[in-house]
């Protein structure tokens, strides 16, 4: 189509791949707060025209209730269904672990194979709009932990097309992370086929000195720094995870044997976050290698402060990327 | 009173409940079986019941105090013991547990073992039912101590505004673990909580084989037709603790003295001589499941338990690297 826009949001790129899914698998259902058109199509529109286009009874809207949102996809997705459940903000997610943790991830496992959850949770968050404690939290550590969960977070509008098509259809229930703050920065548009497998990260920037390991709205913030710092002469690689769980180690132990020196950046809580078995994986298969130990890099520890003032200093940056960087090459 | 036949059936399901769960725990007290059990006898009928209302097709999502559902519903027993023993031959590759038997044969899609978990998923067996339009109907097995949990309500709440063909079944046995219903339970019925959410909502005598098929037939029939589901409040009691070894010291003596004697299996037992089944046909029934038992749990004793690796199979859709 030669009208095609070359450029998209990353709020319309989900769109257009759950139309596609949707179009291609008429077993594939939308359920969420607000989602269908009537309801104003999704509270960040993300949902907008799908229930013009497929009808509400394949993009419903539901009432307030997480964990009857989640036991529906789980219980349709048991039968044949693949369902993409919508959970409005990550904070929600708490209210729906007990579906999530000990149904969704679990039942393939405990029924020996005979059922499987393809289901999808879209789920969107970020910090740095002053939403507070509430509102903005990174939880994937806590999903990552589970065994039966994958996790995936696109970075551009064209991954974020990409992956959530591979998503909805994988077989395994996938939570798939949406990043509020840059739901409306625009990146070249995808091909309509266009596909990115789960489990594959993606080099976006090549460089010799150091590795930059993160995911989501990490991969910008580490684009920035490495321009930045290429005007010194600092080579930095950027590999985006693109999925959390279960990550392409392949992609970073070959990144980090080449650089011989690592950073793993994410918005999340640094104590305990993905960055911690990224960077003791790194240790574990490369240690004599590297000119350093691997750096991390992450938001503070404490809630999600509501004032801009406190909410910058707590949150990482780009100051924290560098400053990472520059101790580690010392 | 139901028909002949239907009684006949719905006792040769509790019989096999009744002595099944005999057998479990004369099994487990002699060491023969090292697991955590809930027993089930008091509650034999209301599943039998329900399960015989129903075809093997549709759904049922149960708990862990799920053996009398799980067999009513006809899980072959050589399967269920196998599992319950964690062999390789059981139902979920030993990978489940009694707590978590899944057999989608005969439409039990899933055991939890977290209280009140099963009732959205419920919702989803019966939403994927509206949407195929296949005429099923999922029965949603629980205790009256999961209507204190959120998961009730919400899914209760959703499964009423979407008209899905669910049958909530509650077995009402008085007691959440050691607690007594009327000192964790706000209203006087788990009945009027379904009313309160719009619902069709019914309470009946569970241990009475009758008037609980009676119920169990009509909410089919409600939700077949699409009109929505049904909350079925069916009383009955638990003759045992809340797991095997558990006294049950907190349950009042005169309490559980009048429960013995409304033993439902007797009770159903008598029914069938009255309505003139000979005594030779019923003790054929007992026999027969006897041998059926018999054979299960030999079975269960001698299958081989799974290899250690297989824990790294069925995590995700491929296995995990070792």
């Amino acid at each position: 189509m030669s009208d095609a826009p070359k450029e998209i949001m990353f709020a319309q790129a989900c769109n257009m791949a759950m139309a596609k899914a949707m179009a291609d698998d008429p077993k594939v259902i939308l359920m969420g707060e607000d989602i269908a058109d009537d309801q104003g199509g999704g509270v960040f529109k993300v949902t907008a025209g799908l229930s013009a286009q497929f009808g509400t009874d394949r993009v419903r809207s539901t009432p307030i209730s997480e964990q009857a949102i989640v036991g529906a996809a789980v219980g349709s997705a048991l039968v044949g269904y693949k369902p993409v459940a919508e959970i409005m903000l990550m904070n929600f997610i708490t209210v729906a672990m007990d579906q999530i943790v000990n149904h969704a991830a679990k039942l393939r496992f405990m029924s020996g194979g005979q059922t499987s959850v393809p289901l999808t949770i879209r789920t969107t968050t970020g910090a740095g709009t002053g939403l507070g404690g509430q509102h903005s939290d990174m939880l994937e550590a806590w999903l990552a932990h589970v065994p039966g969960l994958k996790v995936v977070a696109a970075s551009n509008p064209a991954d974020a097309y990409g992956l959530l098509y591979s998503s909805i259809m994988d077989p395994n229930p996938v939570i798939f992370i949406e990043n509020t703050p840059t739901y409306f920065t625009k990146g070249p548009a995808p091909a309509p086929d266009h596909v990115v497998p789960l489990g594959v990260a993606s080099v976006p920037r090549e460089g010799s000195d150091i590795s930059l390991i993160t995911y989501s709205r990490g991969v910008g913030a580490c684009h920035a720094v490495a321009e930045k710092l290429a005007g010194e002469g600092i080579s930095c690689e950027v590999v985006d995870l693109r999925t959390i769980a279960p990550f392409d180690e392949e992609t970073v132990l070959k990144s980090v044997a080449k650089t011989k020196a690592a950073v793993v950046v994410h918005e999340a809580v640094k104590n305990f976050g993905t960055g911690a078995e990224i960077s003791s994986r790194i240790h574990e298969e490369l240690f004599s290698e590297l000119k350093a130990p691997v750096g991390r890099v992450g938001s503070g520890y404490a809630p999600v402060p509501f004032s801009p003032a406190i909410e910058k200093a707590w949150m990482f940056s780009e100051d924290d990327i560098e400053r990472e960087i520059r101790k580690i090459l010392g | 009173m139901a028909d002949k036949d239907v009684l006949i059936d719905i006792f040769t399901r509790a019989d096999l409940i009744m002595q099944s769960d005999i057998k479990f725990r004369k099994m487990i007290g002699a060491g023969q079986l090292q697991i955590v059990y809930y027993p089930v006898r008091g509650q034999e009928v209301v599943s039998s019941a329900m399960m015989a209302a129903i075809n093997q097709e549709d759904y049922l999502v149960t708990i862990y105090r799920g053996l009398h559902d799980q067999l009513a519903k006809g899980i072959p027993s050589k399967d269920l013991w196998a599992e319950f023993a964690g062999k390789m031959a059981g139902t979920c590759k030993g990978k489940g547990g009694p707590m978590h038997i899944t057999h989608p044969e005969t439409g039990v899609m899933v055991t939890t073992g977290i209280v009140g978990s099963g009732i959205p998923i419920a919702n989803g067996l019966g939403l994927a039912s509206q949407l195929d339009k296949d005429g099923k109907v999922t029965v949603c097995c629980f205790g009256d101590g999961a209507t204190n949990i959120g998961a009730f309500h919400e899914g209760l709440n959703m499964a009423q505004v979407w008209k899905l063909p669910v049958i909530f079944l509650c077995q009402n046995n008085l007691y959440s673990e050691h607690t007594p219903m009327a000192y964790a339970t706000s209203s006087e019925t788990i009945k009027q909580r379904g009313d309160g959410l719009g619902m069709r909502s019914v309470r009946v005598n569970g241990n009475d084989a009758s008037e609980m098929y009676a119920a169990a037939k009509e909410a089919v029939e409600y939700a077949r037709a699409g009109n929505g589901p049904t909350l079925i409040e069916a009383m009955t009691f638990r003759f045992h603790g809340h797991l095997l070894g558990d006294t049950g010291h907190y349950i009042p003596e005169a309490e559980m003295e009048q429960a013995l004697k409304d033993d439902p299996m007797p009770i159903l037992r008598q029914q069938l001589l009255d309505i003139q089944v000979s005594e030779a046909d019923i003790a054929a029934i007992e026999a027969k499941n006897k041998e059926t038992i018999d054979e299960a749990a030999q079975f269960a004793l001698d299958a081989p338990y799974p290899p250690g690796d297989e824990y790294r199979i069925d995590v995700l859709d491929v296995e995990i690297a070792a």
